[in-house]
C-alpha cells in the first residue's frame, strides 16, 4: 500500500503575498498563532514546511514553536489533501452503526491506509464525530455528506467523484 | 439602546412572526410561516436545497408577504429529518424530499389541505385530524429550557430572539442588580454546569468576581469534542444569542469586558451563525460599549479549535487561545484566580450559558422547581445509535434511562434487544439494562460508574461487543492524549494493548486483573480530567459485561460476534437450500457445495467479512 506520497511544494507568489497580508493583520494580535495557521491552511490547503517558515519569521516565533502547534491539532495537516477529501465519522454513534466497516471497504477501494492516493485524487481520514448522529453511519466527500451507508454503496458513491 | 426600544422591537417582532403559534385543524389560513429545519442532520440532508425551493415557489405565486420561509435551528428529531413545520396548523412534515415541496406548496398552501401523507405519522390520529407535535411520544415527556428557541426562531435575526425576551435578562440584570445579586440568584438555581464535571455555576462566578485584577475574560466553552454528542453545536445553530446574552451577564457579574467563544472548526454553520450573531448584537448595542446606557462595556470574539479533544479541559482550552499546544496545567490557581493569559477567568459550558438568561428572568425557584435534589433543571441529550428517534431531547433532571430510550426514543429498532447506554463520551461509562430506572442526574451517574458527561447518550444493543466498545473509547482517549503526564500517555496506550489482547483471544484471566489496576492508577495519577476519566469505559464494562470479557479470555469466543479473531462462520446443513448465493458471493471463495446441497465454509480461508450472512436468504448462515 502506497501510504505516504510525497508532494513537492508548489506554492505561488500570489498565495504568499495574501499569507504576508494575513500575518501582517495578527502581528499585535495576542494569541495569534493558531488564527495564522487556521488561515494559511486555507490558502494553502495544507501547511509545509515552507510555510511554516514564513509563519515563524513573520510573528517572530521559533520554527520549532509553530511546528509544535501545527502538529498538535489534527485539524493542521502538513500534507495536501486529494482533491476529493473522503472522511468517514468514526463518531460513537457511527462506530456501534458499522462506519469501522466503511471505513475498511474505502480503505479497500482507494488501495491506502489513510492520506492521499498517488493521483492526488483521494484523501481519506477518519474523523471525529461531525454531529450529524441521525444519519449514522456518515462520511463526508469535499461538502457532500452521506449518510445511513452500508459498505456495498460505496464503490458506487466514489464513482461520482472520477475526475 | 435602551428599555423602550427593546419593547418597541419585541412588539414589532412578534408581529411579524405571525402565526407561530400551532392551531390545529383550522381552515381558510391567510397567513403562514414555513420553518425549514437548519440544523446539522437536517442540512446534510438537502434542507438548504428544500428551504431555496420553498422560498422559490411561495415567490413565484406571488405569496412572499403572506407566507414566510424560514431557516431555524434543530427541531430535535433528527431521525426523521429533512423536517419542515407550517403554520399556523403546526403541520409536521418527515423526511421531506425536494421533489415534494411543489406538492406541498400547492396542496397546503394554495389549496388549504394539509398533505397529511407527508406528516409525522404519530401526528395523524385515525380520522385524519392533525395532533399537535406535544402530544407525540418524542415531544411529550421533554420540557425545553435551554432549547426553547431552537426550532422556533430564524438564529440569523435578532429581532425574534428578542421577541423571545431576548435581552430582557441583560437589560434587568445592567440596570437593577448588583454583583453580588446575580450571583445570588445564580447560586440559589442551583445551575451545575453541563458541560460534564457539574461544578455549580454561581459559585464559579463568585470566586472570579472576588479576585482582583485589571482584565477578566469570559470564556465559552464550545469545543464539544465528544462523539455522539450534538447539543452544544445545536444551541449555537439554534439561539446563538443565548449563549451571548449569557456571557454578558457573566461578564457583568464578575467585572470583565472581554469574551472569547472556542468553538469546533469541524461546526462551520455554528461559527457562520455566532458571527451573524455577534455582529448583530453590536449593531443594536446589547454587545459593546456602554450597553443599555450604563458604564458596562463587553465585547466577544469568537476561536475556532482545530481538532484536540483535549482542549475541552478547560486549562487547555485556555492555553489554546492564547496560541500554544493545548496542554493542560496543574490546578491550583484556579482560572477563577489565574486562567487566559494569566488573567481571573470563567468558562461556562454552552448549555450551562443556555439556562442563564431564563433562570435571570423567571427566578432561581423557577428553575429549582424541575430536577432533582442535587442536579436542578433540565439537560439535554443528544440520543444517537441504536434508537428509533434519534436526536435532541431535553428532560428534567430525574428522568430515567427507561422513559428516555423506550418513551422518547421509541426503542430499539429491529426487535433487538437494548445492551447498554453510554453516557458521558470517553469519559464516562455504559449503563445496562438493570440500571434503566435509575433517575438520571449527576450523582446517581457517578454512583453507577458512569458520568453526565456533555450528554451524549449511545444505546447499543446486543449485537454490539462491549469489549470492543471499551477498546473504541480507549483509540480516541490514546489517540487524543496530549502526552503531557506519563499516567495518561504510556498508561492508556498500556490499556489498549492490553485490551487488544483480550479482543483477539491472547489474554488470559491474569490480564483482566492487571487492566483493572491499570485504570485505577490512571485515574489517580493523570493531570488532568481526560485522563482522570479514560478508564471509565473500561471499568464500567468491567462492572457490568465481565462475563463478556471472561468469554474472550476462557471460551475465546465473541458473544455478540464482533471480534474478528474470535468469530467462526458456519453453515446450518438443514436450513440450507443449496441456492449457492453465498459462495458466489464469497469474495475469497470459502465457501463450497454443489445446487441443491448444504454448502460448507472452510474457516481457513474465511477472512469473516459477512458478506455470506448478508447474502442468506435462508438465514443459514450463523456466527459465534
Amino acid at each position: 500500500m502506497a501510504n505516504q506520497t510525497k508532494v513537492p511544494f508548489t506554492g505561488t507568489k500570489a498565495q504568499e503575498e495574501k499569507l504576508l497580508k494575513v500575518l501582517k493583520g495578527l502581528k499585535n494580535v495576542e494569541g495569534a498563532l493558531m488564527p495564522a495557521l487556521q488561515q494559511a491552511q486555507d490558502i494553502y490547503g495544507y501547511l509545509p514546511i515552507e510555510v511554516q517558515e514564513i509563519i515563524a519569521d513573520k510573528l517572530d516565533l521559533s520554527l520549532a514553536e509553530v511546528y509544535g502547534v501545527a502538529t498538535f491539532y489534527s485539524q493542521f495537516t502538513l500534507t495536501p489533501k486529494g482533491k476529493y477529501k473522503i472522511g468517514v465519522c468514526l463518531g460513537t454513534a457511527c462506530y456501534v452503526k458499522g462506519s469501522g466497516e466503511v471505513f475498511e471497504e474505502l480503505q479497500k477501494q482507494l488501495g491506502i491506509e489513510s492520506g492521499i492516493t498517488s493521483d492526488l485524487l483521494y484523501s481519506l481520514d477518519a474523523t471525529r464525530c461531525i454531529g450529524c448522529c441521525g444519519l449514522a453511519p456518515v462520511m463526508t466527500i469535499n461538502d457532500d455528506v452521506y449518510g445511513k451507508l452500508t459498505k456495498d454503496q460505496i464503490a458506487g458513491i466514489l464513482a461520482k467523484y472520477k475526475e | 439602546m435602551n428599555y423602550n426600544e427593546l419593547v418597541a422591537i419585541k412588539e414589532r417582532a412578534l408581529l411579524a412572526m405571525g402565526p407561530r403559534e400551532a392551531v390545529h385543524n383550522i381552515e381558510n389560513v391567510e397567513e403562514r410561516t414555513v420553518l425549514v429545519c437548519g440544523g446539522t442532520g437536517c442540512t446534510s440532508g438537502k434542507s438548504k436545497i428544500i428551504y431555496k425551493e420553498f422560498k422559490d415557489q411561495v415567490a413565484a405565486l406571488g405569496l412572499s408577504e403572506k407566507v414566510r420561509v424560514i431557516m431555524t435551528g434543530c427541531f430535535g428529531l433528527c431521525a426523521l429529518g429533512p423536517v419542515v413545520i407550517v403554520y399556523p396548523e403546526g403541520a409536521f412534515y418527515s423526511q421531506v424530499q425536494p421533489e415534494y415541496v411543489s406538492e406541498i406548496v400547492d396542496s397546503h398552501i394554495v389549496n388549504n389541505t394539509v398533505l397529511t401523507k407527508y406528516l409525522y405519522a404519530e401526528t395523524v390520529g385515525d380520522d385524519g385530524v392533525i395532533k399537535a407535535l406535544n402530544e407525540t411520544s418524542f415531544y411529550k415527556k421533554q420540557n425545553r429550557v435551554a432549547l426553547r428557541n431552537c426550532g422556533v426562531i430564524d438564529p440569523e435575526n435578532i429581532e425574534e430572539y428578542i421577541a423571545r425576551d431576548g435581552y430582557f435578562a441583560l437589560h434587568k440584570v445592567v440596570s437593577s442588580m448588583s454583583q453580588d445579586d446575580v450571583v445570588k440568584v445564580m447560586l440559589d438555581s442551583g445551575l451545575r454546569g453541563r458541560g460534564g464535571a457539574g461544578f455549580p455555576t454561581g459559585r464559579k462566578w463568585m470566586f472570579a468576581k472576588a479576585s482582583q485584577a485589571d482584565k477578566k475574560f469570559v470564556l465559552c466553552n464550545a469545543d464539544e469534542g465528544d462523539p455522539g454528542a450534538f447539543m452544544d453545536r445545536s444551541v449555537l445553530e439554534g439561539d446563538p444569542h443565548a449563549v451571548l446574552e449569557a456571557m454578558a451577564i457573566a461578564a457583568y457579574t464578575i467585572g470583565a469586558d472581554q469574551g472569547y467563544i472556542y468553538v469546533r472548526a469541524e461546526y462551520p454553520i455554528a461559527v457562520q451563525r455566532l458571527q451573524i450573531a455577534i455582529k448583530q448584537a453590536k449593531e443594536y448595542g446589547v454587545i459593546g460599549k456602554n450597553i443599555f446606557g450604563s458604564n458596562f462595556n463587553f465585547d466577544v470574539d469568537v476561536r475556532l479549535g482545530a481538532g484536540a479533544f483535549v482542549c475541552g479541559e478547560e486549562t487547555a482550552l485556555m492555553v489554546s487561545i492564547e496560541g500554544n499546544r493545548g496542554e493542560p496545567r496543574p490546578r491550583p490557581p484556579f482560572p477563577a484566580v489565574k486562567g487566559l493569559f494569566g488573567k481571573p477567568t470563567i468558562l461556562n459550558n454552552v448549555e450551562t450559558y443556555a439556562n442563564v438568561s431564563q433562570i435571570i428572568l423567571k427566578g432561581a425557584e423557577w428553575f429549582t422547581s424541575m430536577g432533582t435534589e442535587k442536579s436542578k433543571g433540565t439537560k439535554v441529550f443528544a440520543l444517537g445509535g441504536k434508537i428509533v428517534n434519534t436526536g435532541l431531547v431535553e428532560v428534567p433532571m430525574g428522568t430515567t434511562l427507561r422513559e428516555i430510550v423506550e418513551e422518547i426514543g421509541g426503542g430499539i429498532p429491529g426487535g433487538k434487544k437494548f445492551k447498554a447506554a453510554q453516557t458521558g463520551g470517553p469519559s464516562g461509562g455504559c449503563i445496562p439494562a438493570e440500571k434503566m430506572d435509575v433517575e438520571i442526574d449527576y450523582d446517581n451517574l457517578l454512583a453507577i460508574g458512569s458520568m453526565m458527561g456533555s450528554g451524549g447518550l449511545i444505546v447499543m444493543d446486543e449485537d454490539n461487543c462491549m469489549v470492543d466498545i471499551a477498546k473504541f473509547f480507549l483509540e480516541f482517549t490514546v489517540d487524543e492524549s496530549c502526552g503531557k503526564c506519563t499516567p495518561c500517555r504510556i498508561g492508556t496506550k498500556r490499556l489498549y494493548e492490553l485490551l487488544t489482547k483480550v479482543t483477539n483471544g491472547t489474554a488470559t484471566l491474569e490480564d483482566l486483573d492487571k487492566m483493572e489496576s491499570l485504570c485505577n492508577y490512571i485515574k489517580e495519577n493523570s493531570l488532568c480530567g481526560l485522563g482522570q476519566t479514560a478508564p471509565n469505559p473500561v471499568l464500567s464494562t468491567l462492572r457490568y459485561f465481565k462475563d463478556e470479557y471472561i468469554a474472550h479470555v476462557v471460551e475465546k469466543r465473541c458473544p455478540a460476534g464482533v471480534c474478528k479473531n474470535l468469530v467462526s462462520f458456519s453453515i446450518i446443513a438443514d436450513k440450507c437450500k443449496g441456492c449457492t448465493a453465498c459462495a458466489r458471493k464469497c469474495p475469497v471463495g470459502a465457501i463450497s457445495g454443489t445446487v441443491k446441497q448444504p454448502h460448507v465454509i472452510d474457516n481457513a480461508k474465511c477472512i469473516k467479512c459477512g458478506a455470506c450472512i448478508a447474502t442468506c436468504r435462508f438465514d443459514a448462515i450463523v456466527k459465534g
